[in-house]
């Protein structure tokens, strides 16, 4: 048989997701943020949801998220995605309603906006890169660059003592009462992408079920403004990013157990292996985080 | 309907309702408060959307996100607190979603007081957005007229997907007088929703609502459409009022509290045999150039009166465009001007007028 033939007769192994545009991306190569879109979508078809969800784009290199996902968006300002989410699902309680923001956007300009939403318990759903910094406007320091990390705007690496320390924001908005559902996952692997899935799935369940805000936290790489290659910027998301940023489950909803229970981060120190540490610096024009 | 005592804050509120809000965003502020307290009893009583926001920076975002929904909402707010929403209503106005904003202007810069104040002017009409972009903007003297113009805030911003803003100060939203409420509307069903709306991308393509272009040809063209809706605005929503400027000699131009002060100065000024008359601008954008253009070639001088150090004053002047004379009197800081200080005024113009004409 020919490989035309195959082509021709055989059932698709893999399908492309009604729920992503088929267009090319602008992404650069290695980077995360399309593997992250593409389980958003396959969820959303899954769940059956396509016509009845609304994403909200933030301001960082995800900002034309509209452009890969076929569902209704609409783009926040940057840091103010909870909040406009908020607006659309108080007045649309019968769609689904999803926020994707990077960690710029989520944990420094829009901190506000996210506690507050977690404490109101919106009825949201949040997919949140942290690829621990700013990607869009070409590798600042963000709030979650690991102490010690080379970025364009900590040059000798995150000084904890005039730079301050990253925020885990997992960890905090688990303690805030209005959460159902508060998870980490990694993209740095099959298997973590897998898990990672399953974690988007129930993120967005929960909304379906009205148990109040749900969010996943994805560790992503940035290879572009890492100055690391794809395969080393997964590998540092594994040696670095995942012992300060511990996986698992930190909220569930009540009465259900935890699919993974997270660790205790490592202490603070610098990255054994240094992301950023190739000089690097592409000039970016835009503004904001992942 | 009939005439109940209404203060201006809760007037304004419950027009918004009975013009068919669905949802209100708002963080609390004097002296405008008293709107977001009535929307919070009254909304959720009627199972529509009330939200006591973080900031006026999540406020003014509620509403965008709101707004792309397809339904009526609104936010009030004061002086210090519209600043916050400028990063907000600019993406608003870039995206051309309809939205309402109360402003119930008070005394500043900075923290300033909580007295009433016009000193927003500029930030309002001329725009703290950043971008080309205008609100239309309508400045009501009375609480009746606020309640009015609140109701057709909603219309005009949905009749051109743009911003609304009422623009008081803070005695209007304070004090409390006759009025009559509108009947309420019915709201319009979910599903007739705008045809730009975000509903979810139901057997039809996706919807998305952006003010991003990066191509600078693109963001052009699309300012241009932006631009083409503007002029339409400035040819067919012109509203002003006129009190006694049959035979007025000297006009008094002035909006909001300042005008109906000025009425009074100018019964004054006619009682000691100066034809005073009043020219209150309704809306300020779109301003009413073309009345005043006129004005200054039918009146011997203009006079503007202003609760700011001269704001709308260079509208004037611009418009007026040298034919007349136009003098100032303001008060600012949140000091009200006694219709005593506007007659003053209205008296040297008078003087001078006089001297002028007996020198010539």
């Amino acid at each position: 048989m020919s490989v035309d033939t195959i082509a021709r007769t055989a059932a698709p192994v893999v399908s492309y997701p009604a729920s992503l545009a088929p267009v090319p991306t602008h992404y650069c190569p290695g980077c995360t943020h399309g593997i992250a879109h593409r389980l958003v979508a396959e969820v959303i078809d899954e769940l059956g949801e396509r016509e009845r969800t609304i994403g909200v784009a933030s301001v960082g290199c995800s900002v034309f998220a509209y452009n890969y996902f076929a569902l209704d968006f609409a783009q926040a300002p940057h840091g103010r995605a909870p909040a406009l989410a908020t607006g659309l699902k108080r007045v649309s309680p019968g769609k689904l309603v999803f926020t994707y923001q990077g960690d710029g956007d989520l944990a420094s300009i829009g901190a506000a906006e996210i506690l507050h939403a977690a404490a109101r318990g919106e009825n949201i759903t949040v997919i949140f890169i942290n690829n621990a910094i700013y990607g869009m406007t070409g590798g600042q320091m963000a709030p979650t660059t690991l102490p010690g990390q080379r970025t364009t705007s900590s040059p000798l690496g995150r000084d904890v003592h005039t730079q301050g320390y990253p925020l885990r924001m997992s960890e905090l908005l688990a303690q805030v009462d209005g959460t159902a559902y508060v998870a980490r996952r990694s993209l740095h692997d099959v298997v973590n992408i897998r898990r990672a899935k399953k974690a988007i799935r129930k993120a967005f369940e929960v909304q379906q079920q009205g148990l109040g805000f749900a969010m996943v936290e994805l560790l992503s790489s940035c290879p572009t403004n890492w100055g690391l290659e794809a395969q080393e910027a997964l590998d540092f998301i594994r040696d670095e990013m995942v012992p300060a940023y511990p996986l698992g489950d930190f909220k569930v909803p009540e009465g259900e157990a935890p699919a993974a229970r997270p660790g205790a981060p490592a202490a603070h120190g610098a990255p054994a292996r240094d992301a950023g540490g190739r000089g690097k610096a592409r000039g970016g024009a835009g503004r904001g985080g992942a | 309907m009939a005439l109940e005592l209404l203060k201006g804050n809760v007037a304004f509120a419950e027009a918004a309702i009975r013009a068919g809000c669905e949802a209100y965003f708002g963080y609390p502020i004097t002296p405008q408060t008293e709107a977001l307290e009535h929307m919070a009893r009254r909304l959720p009583e009627l199972g529509r959307a009330f939200v006591q926001a973080e900031s006026e920076v999540a406020a003014i975002n509620m509403v965008y996100g709101a707004a792309t929904a397809g339904v009526r909402v609104m936010t009030s707010s004061s002086s210090p607190g519209v600043s916050l929403m400028m990063e907000g209503l600019s993406y608003i106005a870039g995206s051309r979603v309809p939205v309402v904003l109360v402003d119930i202007m008070r005394g500043g810069p900075g923290l300033g007081n909580i007295a009433p104040a016009q000193s927003d002017y500029n930030q309002i009409v001329k725009g703290g957005l950043h971008g080309d972009a205008r609100m239309i903007v309508l400045a009501p003297a009375t609480v009746q007229e606020l309640i009015d113009l609140t109701v057709e805030a909603f219309d005009l911003a949905e009749r051109y997907r743009c911003i609304t803003v009422v623009l008081a100060d803070g005695s209007l939203g304070q004090m409390m007088e006759p009025a009559e409420l509108p009947a309420m509307r019915e709201l319009r069903p979910p599903g007739e929703r705008p045809a730009w709306a975000l509903t979810g991308a139901s057997g039809r393509e996706p919807h998305a609502i952006t003010s991003i272009y990066l191509d600078p040809e693109e963001e052009e063209a699309y300012n241009q459409r932006l631009q083409a809706s503007y002029r339409h605005i400035e040819r067919t929503e012109v509203r002003f009022e006129e009190h006694r400027m049959e035979d007025a000699r000297i006009a008094v131009v002035a909006f909001g509290t300042a005008g109906r002060l000025s009425v009074t100065a100018i019964e004054a000024a006619r009682s000691e045999g100066i034809r005073a008359g009043l020219v209150r601008p309704v809306t300020l954008y779109p301003f009413p150039e073309a009345r005043l253009r006129r004005l200054a070639d039918e009146v011997d001088a203009i006079l503007v009166v202003e609760m700011n150090a001269g704001q709308m004053l260079h509208d004037v002047r611009a418009a007026a465009a040298g034919h007349a004379p136009v003098a100032f009197f303001g008060r600012t800081g949140g000091v009200v001007p006694m219709p005593e200080e506007v007659l003053d005024a209205i008296r040297d113009v008078h003087v001078q007028l006089s001297t002028e004409e007996a020198v010539a």
